[in-house]
């Protein structure tokens, strides 16, 4: 393949600028946090270094390069080294499969605002999300620490665990789209027709599981700290370290990028064929673009939200909650969802299938679950 | 039969179907969270906003001056003897003719020490003395200090200046 040709260059300028962009928003998610945090137990949050503190994950970058790089002496350096790389490495390629846009034609070339239009983009996600977890596993193995060594195996289980009921509840996605490609899921819901409308229940059960593959709180046992310390983390000093928070928030970042695209719509905004209209095709695009941005941004910020409320969830409940709760759950949404497509009605059978869901509880509830003896 | 029927009988059953759902709980946490998330913050940014602390705070001694400019203290010792701590050491001098203007009564402090590090802020001086002399004003705080130099503090730190007189809430 001829390197120069203007194909490649638009692809590596697209790439390079998600990076830019995906890696500025997760420096940034350390400091909104803070301030999310501080907002909400009404305080202030850090506001010393510049206007607002906006300064603050400089000088947190800063600090992580000047700190003693340490490694164990009795750990397995090589692995000791790899597992951040790894963990920052599987973080950033989730991006590739998320469609930011439809084509912009600029100076007489056409080309995607997506990294690469696979016809497996979803199967990708999934891949990638799954290799993720070695980074965690193998950081925490060559640690050589038993606390680390709890939080890396805790983090495998739990993403393994919570990876089935997300699988499944994408199937309910499949089902409507009939491809796996991310591109042909989002112009499946142009024009507001937003599969969140159609699948509620398959929506709250991706949330659910998009927090545990991130393992933020509530289910960020692999780092408890009232338990083991650091998790896998424990170990690690300076860059090393905040690689791992980094990846933390690259992930969150992409996790919300890719609940838009399967939920809401990706790119899609009300009144696209407004701007199109009236300043043209590529302003439309970018406006969309924007939007994709800024709906992932609305989830960092639940994640964030969900964070400073929830108390952690004890490891047995994690579990029963993941296969007892969640996959019996998403099986559900799946046959609903099924039979909806069947009927050709699939957003009643989407309200539908929810209203008899709480019925069914309700029912059970009466019949077979103990009373408080008042 | 209870001496009051104010006891509460708490008893854990099973959860309620809600309550096992976590959701409505959920829902309900994050609407607090999110409702502290737009109210005020109470947080005093310390060095450059202060609380205040009340009338009655007691900080940094003040030696007062009357209308006229001239020191209200006549060294009668009373304040010394007072202080639980023995932070406050004076040396007496007589007002020669022509020194009205500077001091009130006929004898005064030529030297009025109060020892910082010794001193625990208790206003025993303050109680004790006959001619309003001495306060612990309450607008001002002893600052920490770098050397054992500075732990003493004379007239020089301690005398009341003419252009920026103190006043408590509360006087006048």
């Amino acid at each position: 393949m001829d390197l120069l040709s203007d194909f490649f260059l638009a692809k590596a300028a697209f790439i390079g600028i998600v990076f830019a962009i995906t890696l500025g928003i997760a420096a940034y998610s350390t400091y909104f946090e803070r301030k999310i945090a501080a907002f909400m137990q009404d305080r202030i949050g850090p506001d010393r270094a510049g206007p607002f503190g906006i300064l603050q994950p400089l000088a947190d970058a800063v600090k992580m390069f000047m700190k003693e790089d340490f490694i164990p002496a009795n750990s397995n350096k090589w692995l000791f080294i790899a597992g951040p790389c790894l963990s920052m490495l599987t973080a950033l390629m989730t991006s590739a499969v998320v469609p930011f846009g439809d084509t912009v034609t600029i100076g007489g070339v056409t080309f995607d605002l997506q990294g690469i239009d696979v016809n497996i983009g979803i199967l990708w996600v999934f891949g990638i999300v799954s290799l993720g977890v070695y980074g965690i596993l193998i950081g925490g193995w060559a640690s050589n620490n038993k606390y680390s060594l709890l939080g890396a195996i805790r983090a495998a289980s739990q993403n393994i665990s919570y990876e089935l009921a997300m699988g499944l509840a994408i199937i309910a996605i499949l089902l409507f789209t009939g491809s796996l490609s991310t591109k042909a899921i989002v112009e499946g819901q142009q024009n507001g027709h937003w599969n969140i409308f159609y699948q509620p229940l398959g929506f709250i059960i991706f949330l659910i599981c998009a927090f545990a593959e991130c393992n933020r709180t509530p289910f960020d046992l692999p780092e408890c700290e009232t338990e083991l310390i650091g998790g896998y983390h424990t170990e690690y000093s300076s860059m090393k370290l905040g690689f791992y928070l980094f990846a933390e928030y690259i992930n969150m970042f992409i996790s919300g990028a890719v609940m838009a695209t399967l939920y809401f719509g990706g790119y899609d905004y009300p009144g696209i064929d407004f701007v199109t209209a009236q300043f043209g095709n590529n302003i439309a695009v970018f406006v969309g673009m924007g939007a994709l941005i800024g709906k992932a941004l609305l989830f960092v910020f639940v994640f964030m939200w969900v964070r400073w409320t929830l108390p952690r969830f004890r490891y047995d409940q994690l579990m029963g909650l993941g296969w007892a709760g969640l996959i019996p759950l998403s099986m559900y949404n799946v046959v609903v969802t099924a039979f909806g497509i069947l009927i050709g009605k699939p957003f009643t059978a989407g309200i539908v299938g929810v209203v008899l869901l709480i019925l069914g509880l309700l029912i059970h509830d009466q019949l077979f679950v103990k009373k408080k003896i008042a | 039969m209870k001496l009051s029927n104010r006891t509460k009988v708490m008893e854990q059953g099973e959860m309620t179907l809600a309550e096992r759902m976590y959701l409505p709980a959920i829902v309900g946490g994050m609407a607090t969270t999110l409702k502290h998330f737009f109210s005020k913050p109470v947080t005093i940014r310390y060095p450059e906003q202060k609380r205040y602390l009340g009338p009655i705070f007691r900080g940094q001694h003040i030696l007062k001056k009357d209308e006229q400019g001239a020191e209200r203290c006549t060294a009668c010792g009373l304040c010394a003897v007072a202080c639980p701590a023995e932070a406050i050491s004076m040396v007496a001098a007589e007002r020669k003719p022509g020194e009205e203007k500077l001091y009130r009564e006929e004898k005064y402090a030529k030297v009025y020490e109060v020892n910082m590090l010794r001193c625990i802020f208790c206003g025993l001086c303050e109680e004790a003395c006959p001619k309003e002399a001495i306060f612990l004003r309450h607008d001002t705080m002893v600052p920490v200090f770098n050397s054992r130099d500075e732990v003493i503090y004379g007239k020089d730190k301690l005398v009341e200046k003419m252009d920026q007189r103190y006043l408590r809430d509360g006087w006048k």
